[in-house]
Parts: C-alpha cells; structure tokens; sequence
C-alpha cells in the first residue's frame, strides 16, 4: 500500500473483482501509481462467490491468494473499500474524482479475531451468499476477505448489540460513531471495471423465478456447491430442503431475447455444463441423479469444446434443443414441470424435474450512461471503447460479457491505455 | 556477518498472552535463537506496535527481525519491511486457533509456540535481505514479431506508451489476413452490417509512428538473452542479418489457414466453385461492393451455401478437434455480402450449433432479418451437379435427409496456430528415435516445422504450447502467464479468434511487455512472485556440473556456460526454487530462501525422545493453496494434531530430497508434504512442483527402505485451497497413523 497523494498521473480504477485487481495490478507493477476503489468491504467481486472455474475445474481463490500478495507487495497501489464514485470532472490526463466512503464502523486495528461476531446477537441476510442464509451483523464477507478486517452492518448502530461489538473488541478497532467521508483525489485515467450483475430472474415470468421455490439461478447453484455455503456444499431444493436428484438446466435464461437481454452472455453454456459435472461431482455414479439442458445453441467455443464433448459423453446429462416455454409447478410434490417443444423432432414435451436451474445473463452493474455522461454504451449498457470517453477505460464485464480469462485480458489492455495517458502527462510535465 | 543485528517481537494480543507464556517465548528469544532485542507487546499491529520496530530499525540499527504473532498473510499492511530481512512465527493461526483451550493441552500449545518461534529464529540466522540487482543497461526496447492486426496493435500501442519497437513481419507487407479481407464483423452499435477492417488505417498508424521500426520480408533467426537484455537476430529473407538488443517480446505469429485440402467429401479443391472463407473475401473483394461471381465461369452467384465447422470441432483425422470462434460471425458477414448487393440470393448457412456470443448476437439477428436462412444441419456431401453443386445434408430440426443445389458452396474453416516447434512433440520424436523405427512411423511423420523466436534455451527454441498446438497460459486467471519470463503470445497464435478479440489481447500483451521490461529493470521477479528480489545463486566449487537445474528449471532461465556450468538468467527467473530443490549437493539459494533457511527451522524443533510419547511431524505447505487452507481451517477454529509442526515453501519442487531425509534423521516420525493439483490440469504456477515432488519422494521411498523405515513417514498430498475441511482430516489421519506405526526409531541418535 502507498501513502503517495494522487496526482493526474495516478490511475484510478473503479471495482476490485478480478477485473479491477487485475488492471490495478498490472498498472502497478508498471511502476504506476493506483487508487482501487471497491464498493463492497472486501475484493474479490463475483469470482469470489464461484465454486470452481471452467473448464480447468480450479478454485477461483487460488489466483486471488496470489493477486492478494501481489498487493500486499505493492507500494504502488492504495485500495478503498466501501467506497463508490460520487462524481467526476475534468478532462483526459486530469480529473477531479470525489470518492463517497461509506463506515465500516471498524477501524485498521481489527485483527479479525472475531470477538464482535461472537458477542453480537442480531443477524442479517448474508450478501456473500446471495441472501441465500444468514450471518451475524458483524461479520467478515468471507473466507479470504481482503483486507481482513470485520465489518458492523449499519443496522446494528445504535442498538445495544453495537456496544456489545464495541465492547468485545479488545483493540480499540471498533468505532460506532465513524462517518461516511468523502476523499477528493486527481486521477490522469479512469479503467471502470464494475462487473456485472445477474439478469433479475423474476423479470422472465414464464419461468416463476418468484413464485416456485425449486427454480434457482445458475449463481446460487455455485453458492451451494461451497461447502462453506449457504447448505454446506449440497444440492438441496429450497421448498423441502431434500437433495435434487433430477436437475434442468434453463439456457439463455434472459439472454439472447430482445424481450430481455438482446446480448448472448457468453458464459452460461459453459458454466452449465461445468455444473452439470457437479452433479456427478456430489452423487456417486450408480446414483439416479440425472441432469437436462434445455439449450438453443450450445457455445463452447475454441477448446472449450473438449469440455463439451467431454460432458456430452455423460449418459446422465441429456440434451434437449429447445427454448423452455414455461415452467409450472407440481403442487404436492414441489417439483417444477417444463414444457416446450423440441425442435430436433419437433416432440411437445412435459418434463418434471426436482430443481430448475437458470443459466441466467449477465448485465453490467453499472450501465455505460451511468459511468459519466456522454460514456459511450452499447443497448445492453456495456461501456463501449470510443474516442469522446476522453480516458474512461472500460475493462472486463463493464464492457462485455466475457469469461474469466477474457476479462482478464480485457483489463490487462486497459491497464495499458490508461498508462498512455497518465505516461503522456508525465512527458508532459517533464517538457514544461 | 559482523552487523547483523536480530530483534524479536512477541505479540500478547488475540488471546497469544492468555494461551501462551509469553515469558518462556522471550527467554527462547534471548538464549536460544540468539535476538539482541526482544520486545513483547499486548497489540503488536497497532500504530505503536509497528512503530517500535521501524524505531529499533532505524536507530537501533535492526538488520533482521522475527515477529512471533499471527500468520505471515495476516496484519501484512502493518508489517510491512522492505529494508531488512524478516520473518513470522505463526502462533496465532499456527497454534492457538488450532488447538483447544484447555488445561491438559496447555503444555503441548506451548511446545508448538516455542518451536515455531525457534524455527523463525534458525530461518532468520541464515537469511539475507536479498541484494537489489538493477541494471544500468537495461534494454527496453519491445520486439514485436508478426504484421498482421495483432502485431500492428501491440507495436502501436506500445509505442503510444513511450517504448520504442522493433516490428517484424515475415512477409514482403503489414495487415497479415485481415489486409486481405474485403470487411469484418462489426464492432459497434448496433451491429447489423459489416464494417471496415481497419488494417489499413492501422498500417498508416504504424508507418507514422517514430517510435517503431518495421522489418519486412524478416523473420528473428535467434534469441538468446533475458527480459532486459534479450538479443535477437533478424534475419531478412534476401539474405543479411542484424543483431538487435531488446528487452521484452510479443509474439503475434497469427495463423495459418486449414488446409481444406482433405475434405474431399466437399468437393475442394475438386470444384472451383466450392472455396473457404479466405477464398471468398478475396471474391468480395474482386467484386468491390458488387456481385461476386463465382469461379468457375464467372457467373453471378444466385445461390450460395455456408458450410459451418468444416473440418473443425470433428476428432476425424486431420480435423481440428477444437472450435475456432470466428467462424460463425464470418459466415453471416459474408452472407450479408451476397444480401447486402441483392436481398433476392439465396443465402444458406448450415451449422449445428451457432456460436455468436456477446453482441454477435444482435448481428445474427441482423441476418435473420436481412432474409439469411439458417439451418441446423450436418452436410455429409458436395457434388457437382450440372453446372450446379449439390448439397446433401442432413436437417436436425426435421430430422430428414434432404439437399440442395446452389452456385457456390463456402467452407468454415479453422485456424491454425503459428507457434513454432513443439518441445512436447520434439521430447516425443526424441523418445521415438531412441526406440526401434517402424516402417510407418515415417509416413507418419510431421513435416518440420520452422522456429519462431529460435530461442536459444536448453528447453526448447519457442514457447511450449498448450493445448491443440496455441501458444496459450494454462491458467484462466492470468491469461499472460508466460512460461518463459519477457515472452507474450498474443491473438490467433494463443488463442483462435477474430480481430476485435485480437486487438484486445494484443494491447494486453504489449503491457506484460512493457512490464517486463520495468521489472527487469529494477532486478524484480516476475508474476506470480511479483516484486520479488532475490534470485538463485550457487557455489561453483561444490558444482558437479550434472545439469539437473538446467533440465529441470519450469521456465527455461537456465543456461550453461562453455565449462557447462549452470548460467543463472535472473531476469528469466521466476523464483520458484525448483533449481534448488533439483540440487543433489545443494549448492543453490537464494538469499532470504535457502536450504538452510528451511533446513535449520526442521532442525530448531525440540525432539522429544522416544517415551515422551509426543511424536513430531512436519509439514511442507506450497505457501499458495496448502498454507492458506491451514490458515483458513485456523479462522474457522478447527482443531488438528498439537504435533505437527508446519514450514511454508513457495513451491514443492523446490523442497529438497536432504529437507526430507535429515528430517527423518533429526527424529520426525513422519513428513506431509502439500502441494498442488498436478497432472494436465495442474495448478502449479510453476509447472511441475507438484509433479517432481512425488516423483522426487517416490526416489526417498527407496533410501527409506533401505533404511527400513515405512515408507508411510513421507506422504505427498494434492491440496486446493479451498480443501479447508480436508486438510484438517488429512493431518489427523496421518498423525492417527504414525500412531499407529510408531515412534521413528531414529530418534535420539
């Protein structure tokens, strides 16, 4: 960490998901001067919540472990969390940015003991898990939590569980009268790598998201494959708690529909036939667990496509080209019904499953119009590369819907634009 | 070393002082590990706490400090040294979170904290503060090699940095494929037609800019050197070399088109009128915004069919087993060609699954709405027929056999990556050569394959490839994770892929370039040890010249000089230590890494004798997934054995087989070593730690029985990070069964 003041030659990046970090590093490691603002309490953003990454089946915490001591090595790099952009002015090579941060009620003294926790009664839904369980009001997002330092939810302030956190907490690290602050800095380039957001599922109504408890998101399946997740690493079914043997997969769950999300999300046909693998990953192979995919066009491209070949050799999953109509529900017994046409064959079908899981689409957190006015976006709201975005970077899923290893690529390059500009002001500098 | 001087801090805080005797850990301090200072505090981290050691370091001339509080990934902003050297005692997630708060286990907590604070006061007593290596002469020019749109934008976009470049392209002109192509798909709202390719406008950009410097008709005929200091020979075709210094390279060598040459089920070559998709941009181009006609007699094509995934995700031999990418958005660009100039052609594009992701999505529709026909199918013929060609195929969504006869027939084909000599395919055709020749192993033989860099490396003249022949990273969360440090594939050669993508990667590429001659500058390791300073060296008296680090080095950094001693290239290096590990006389360290650093921690740990019944283990955890998992399962307050006693290390290759062994001489009843996930999908940042430790220790294995100790007392696991619970089971397991075995009876000799 840095305590260098920012000037116009200093890269700002906004979110620390693996885009963020990833742009904020590799600036950094350039010899250039970062500020890495984070909204949430901790980094990591939407990776973090993953079970396993495709196709390599490798634990998406491993490459945080190492971009985490790569900005512990780093005194190039300072890092906001809880923090979010109020407002930016100026022009290329010079900005003006104020930075709203939020309290966290608990100061750099915390050594993550986890005395707070303990002596803290309310609870709250907890954001790591997609609300999916709960954690106690001061509590630390998850397992490798950067910084490692708790948190108080702003709900407890004032209550007599904030004392009890207050008074548990030998090291002074806790202060319930912090305040939101605003820190004003310059920044010469902007890299904007706020991720994405799960297409709001409820909004395809044929598919009851709302009304039937048994149709889940693709993103809560991963919760609970965690085992230290929401149901401790197993597949259950929300209405009765009993372990999903028949599982359907729903692609392009707002995807590729002009009615929603007019863009493919690149991702869902490979993270089902990832979690399709989980299926055989949890239940023995003599078991009767089965899995579904109901698909338009199955996109696994370059050599993503061993993957599929490789799930398609599974007589436990099966295929079925169609574009689910409807979903219903079996009342007694909680199950979901599909129905659809097949089109190989063109077959009317009404399949009933135990969970239905929706591949569901990727938005961008924040759409391009709402980065800065005039940020030039596409109709899904990614931000579009474009000469009057003066040195406002898009990079990863703010710009694209992209996988992992592309977002990555995709801040990488960023990083690069924005050492032009910020290299080009130093030149600058020098020559005045 | 006359000054070095050795402080040590005990932390009191997070119940250490409650659980702990604080008093006995600053007698081990003073006596045993020989600390000239040493300081308890009740809150170590706190502003105060961190100030009194910077205080001692500077006015007390502290040139190494061991702080005994929680794991070294805790509290790393406050303890934060850059200046001296240091290390952490872990008793706080290493010990009091691990083990119950009770009165009988108070006294084997304490030996753990005693014994981990003796292992970081030997590991300090042979540690150094790594010297800087920087550099005056650092090179940072940029070698670019390859013209084509990836090339052009890495040259550029460097270049727009501040960097100088040397742009090679092996053809007599720049724009590679894409100069050829008459348009591409769109990259703009609202993606509905095709676009302009861009090559030309990129070529004039790379004309213009002073800082590149562009070789035509060249290709590099050597590189041997460093990040930093590389020198490469370009070599131009009409002969003359110049010998160039450098100090990075991207290599975007591009593709080479499939050869449709063996898909004679579709008529090509037979026919004229059946072309791929490079064939029928160039009619596109001869048509220049007309209608195109078609080859073999020059008649307006009334009727044309898209051929999807020819010769490409099929295990036929000769096929590509993989999926190109670009190939779906190509065929709806070029039917728009046909569309665009006369909505009345006929415009069919066959596929099985259509693969448009992103906003390909909306071009597809724009098709769909411009009257392209799609239809889902697998075409088992072309035949010419008539003055026509048929095709037959089959329709999946009517489940018939059907055909149709058109004008023209396009085939979807793949790319090909340019990456150069295979190491993985010479260490095959090595194995095959020793073995007997059979008659057919010739007619099966690949033709040769020309080098690109011609590296001058033990491991091989380019970059290893990865899977289906692309010069790509193994790992999805760094896709610029080069094996040899300073070279950066980037488009169709990593990866198949269209231009937009390419450009992309290219700019990325261009800043792991840039960064790596930074680094190099600066005398810095490379990602993943980022920032790291120290480098290996050896003791050339104790060398026996038997090349195992040479072989063995995951990245290729190592040479050999003319008296085939080992030539360390520290700017290659990633710091891994497999080199030292490989060592059979252990002649290789680093300064703050060594064979004594660990060596002499195992050896610290007090041994009870045998009828103490307290056995002792040891535990070598890979510092990125095992250790981690330890400290995970420690926040979670899971309990594990109160005997074993745990060495972080920054990869299993580089443990050392003597680690083992005089583990096993000093008393330990049994040694765990946890590395990564190996085999192809492995997970090892460094290639093969994983891999060579268990084959290394299935080599201990026979010296153990010599020995006729069980071979149970040394176990290699696979450990992911996340294998919190299991770790946990595993050190209780092993410790039930070294229960079981018994005490080592070397013990006490």
């Amino acid at each position: 960490m840095t305590d260098a003041v920012p000037t116009n030659e200093t890269i700002l990046v906004v979110g620390a998901g693996i885009s963020g970090v990833t742009a904020a590093l590799e600036a950094a490691e350039c010899g250039k001067d970062v500020v890495l603002v984070e909204k949430s309490p901790s980094v990591g953003g939407r990776v973090a919540q993953l079970y396993k990454y495709f196709p390599k089946m490798c634990r998406p915490l491993c490459g945080q472990e190492i971009n985490q001591r790569r900005m512990d090595a780093s005194r190039r790099l300072r890092l906001y969390t809880m923090a979010e952009i109020e407002s930016v002015t100026g022009e290329a090579g010079n900005y003006d940015v104020s930075i709203r941060i939020r309290p966290r009620y608990v100061n750099e003294n915390c050594t993550a003991c986890g005395a707070c926790a303990d002596a803290v009664e309310a609870e709250i839904k907890n954001p790591h898990n997609l609300n999916l369980n709960a954690v106690k009001a001061a509590y630390i997002p998850y397992s490798m939590s950067y910084p490692q330092r708790y948190v108080l939810d702003p709900s407890i302030i004032g209550t007599d569980d904030a004392q009890k956190a207050k008074e548990a907490c030998q090291y002074g690290a806790i202060e319930l009268d912090m305040e939101e602050a605003t820190v004003e800095i310059k920044a010469g380039a902007i890299i904007w790598a706020t991720g994405w957001n799960p297409y709001d599922a409820a909004k395809i109504q044929p598919y009851g998201y709302d009304r039937y408890d048994n149709v889940i998101t693709s993103l809560e399946l991963e919760r609970m494959m965690d085992p230290s997740g929401p149901t401790g690493g197993r597949i259950l079914r929300p209405s009765d708690n009993r372990e999903a043997r028949s599982i359907a997969f729903i692609q392009c769950a707002g995807s590729r529909d002009q009615n929603h999300l007019s863009h493919c999300s690149r991702i869902c046909c490979m993270a089902s036939l990832k979690q399709s693998t989980y299926i055989s990953e949890k239940y023995s192979i003599d078991s009767d667990a089965t899995t579904t995919i109901y698909y338009i066009d199955i996109r696994t491209i370059d050599r993503l496509e061993d993957f599929q070949k490789r799930v398609q050799a599974d007589e436990k999953v099966r295929f079925i080209k169609s574009k689910v109509a409807n979903i219903t529900e079996d009342r007694i017994s909680g199950d979901v019904v599909l129905h659809g046409v097949n089109t190989e064959g063109y077959q009317r079908y009404d399949n009933q499953h135990d969970l239905a899981v929706l591949a569901i689409g990727m938005e961008p957190s924040v759409r391009a119009g709402a980065v800065g006015s005039g940020i030039a976006g596409d109709k899904s709201g990614f931000i579009q590369a474009d000469a009057n975005n003066g040195a406002i970077f898009g990079a990863g899923c703010a710009a694209n819907a992209l996988d992992v290893n592309r977002a990555v690529q995709s801040a990488t390059a960023a990083a690069l634009r924005a050492i032009q500009v910020v290299n080009g002001v130093a030149a600058t500098e020098a020559g005045s | 070393m006359t000054d070095r001087k050795i402080a040590t801090y005990i932390c009191g805080g997070c119940g250490l002082g409650d659980r702990l005797d604080l008093n006995q850990l600053e007698e081990i301090a003073r006596i045993e590990n020989k600390s000239d200072i040493v300081r308890t505090h009740d809150f170590l981290c706190n502003s105060e706490g961190v100030s009194q050691i910077r205080k001692d370091i500077d006015d007390e001339q502290v040139t190494h400090v061991v702080i005994a509080a929680c794991s070294r990934r805790a509290k790393t902003g406050a303890f934060a040294f850059d200046d001296i050297a240091f290390t952490r005692a872990n008793l706080r997630e290493g010990v009091i979170w691990v083990r119950p708060d009770s009165e009988d286990m108070r006294e084997t907590t304490q030996d753990m904290a005693d014994d981990y604070l003796r292992m970081a006061g030997a590991e300090i007593q042979y540690m150094q503060q790594p010297e800087v290596d920087r550099s005056e002469d650092s090179n940072k020019k940029i070698l670019v090699v390859g013209g084509g749109m990836s090339g052009m934008t890495a040259a550029v976009e460097a270049a727009r940095a501040g960097y100088r470049i040397l742009l090679v392209e092996k053809r007599g002109r720049l724009g590679g494929t894409a100069a050829s192509l008459w348009k591409r798909t769109p990259t703009r709202e609202p993606f509905s037609d095709p676009e302009d390719t861009g090559a030309g406008e990129l070529i004039a950009l790379v004309e213009r800019e002073p800082n590149i410097e562009t070789f035509l008709n060249s290709a590099i005929s050597r590189t041997s050197g460093a990040p930093g200091r590389f020198s490469v020979d370009i070599s131009r075709e009409s002969g003359g070399t110049r010998t160039e210094n450098v100090g990075a390279i991207v290599q975007a060598s591009g593709f080479t088109r499939f050869d449709a040459g063996i898909l004679s089920e579709y008529s090509y070559p037979a026919s004229a009128d059946v072309v791929d998709q490079h064939e029928l941009e160039e009619l596109a181009r001869s048509a220049g915004g007309g209608r195109i006609k078609r080859p073999s007699d020059g008649k307006e094509v009334a009727s044309v069919v898209f051929i999807q995934c020819a010769g490409q995700r099929s295990e036929k031999e000769g096929h590509l087993p993989y999926c190109s990418g670009f190939c779906c958005n190509a065929s709806i660009k070029q039917a728009m060609y046909f569309k665009d100039c006369d909505p009345g052609i006929d415009t069919n594009i066959i596929y099985t699954d259509l693969r448009t992701p992103g906003n390909g999505e909306d071009f597809y529709r724009s098709a769909q709405r411009k009257g392209v026909t799609f239809t889902k199918g697998s075409v088992d013929a072309v035949s010419p027929e008539s003055d026509q060609l048929n095709v037959s195929f089959t329709d999946l969504i009517l489940d018939e056999q059907t055909a149709v006869n058109v004008d023209l027939v396009v085939l979807a084909t793949g790319q090909v990556p340019n990456s150069g000599v295979s190491i993985e395919l010479e260490d095959a055709a090595e194995e095959s050569d020793r073995n007997a020749k059979t008659p057919d192993a010739d007619q099966t033989a690949e033709v040769p394959v020309d080098s690109i860099l011609n590296l001058t490396y033990r491991q091989g003249p380019d970059l290893p490839h990865l899977r289906n022949g692309f010069s790509d990273s193994h790992f999805i969360c760094f896709p610029y994770e080069t094996r040899r440090t300073g070279i950066y594939a980037c488009g169709p050669v990593r990866r198949p892929m269209d231009i937009a993508q390419a450009i992309d990667d290219a700019t990325g590429a261009a800043l792991k370039a840039i960064q790596a001659v930074e680094n190099a500058a600066l005398g810095r390791g490379a990602h993943p040890r980022s920032g790291d300073l120290s480098f290996p060296r050896y003791r050339k008296e104790g060398c026996t010249q038997c090349k195992r680090c040479t072989v063995e080095c995951p990245f290729g950094a190592i040479d050999e000089d003319e008296q085939r001693y080992p030539l360390f290239n520290e700017a290659r290096c990633r710091r891994c230590g497999t080199c030292m590990g490989a060592c059979p006389v252990r002649v290789i360290s680093f300064d703050n890494y060594s064979i004594d650093t660990v060596g002499q921690q195992l050896k610290a740990v007090d041994m009870p004798d045998e009828f103490d019944e307290k056995p002792r283990i040891l535990i070598l955890a890979c510092e990125n997934d095992a250790y981690p998992a330890l400290d995970m399962a420690a926040h979670q307050r899971r309990e594990y054995n109160q005997f074993v006693r745990v060495v972080p290390i920054r990869c299993l290759g580089s443990v050392n087989a003597v680690w083992v062994t005089d583990a096993l001489n000093a008393g330990y009843d049994g040694v765990m070593l946890m590395g990564c996930k190996k085999g192809d999908d492995y997970q090892c940042h460094f290639v093969k730690g994983s891999d060579m430790a268990h084959d290394r220790m299935g080599k201990i294995n026979d010296s153990l029985q010599q020995l006729q100790l069980e071979t149970e007392r040394v176990e290699t696991y696979e450990i992911e990070i996340t294998d919190v619970d299991r770790v946990v089971e595993l050190i209780n397991d092993y410790s039930r069964k070294i229960n079981e075995i018994g005490m080592n009876p070397f013990k006490g000799f």
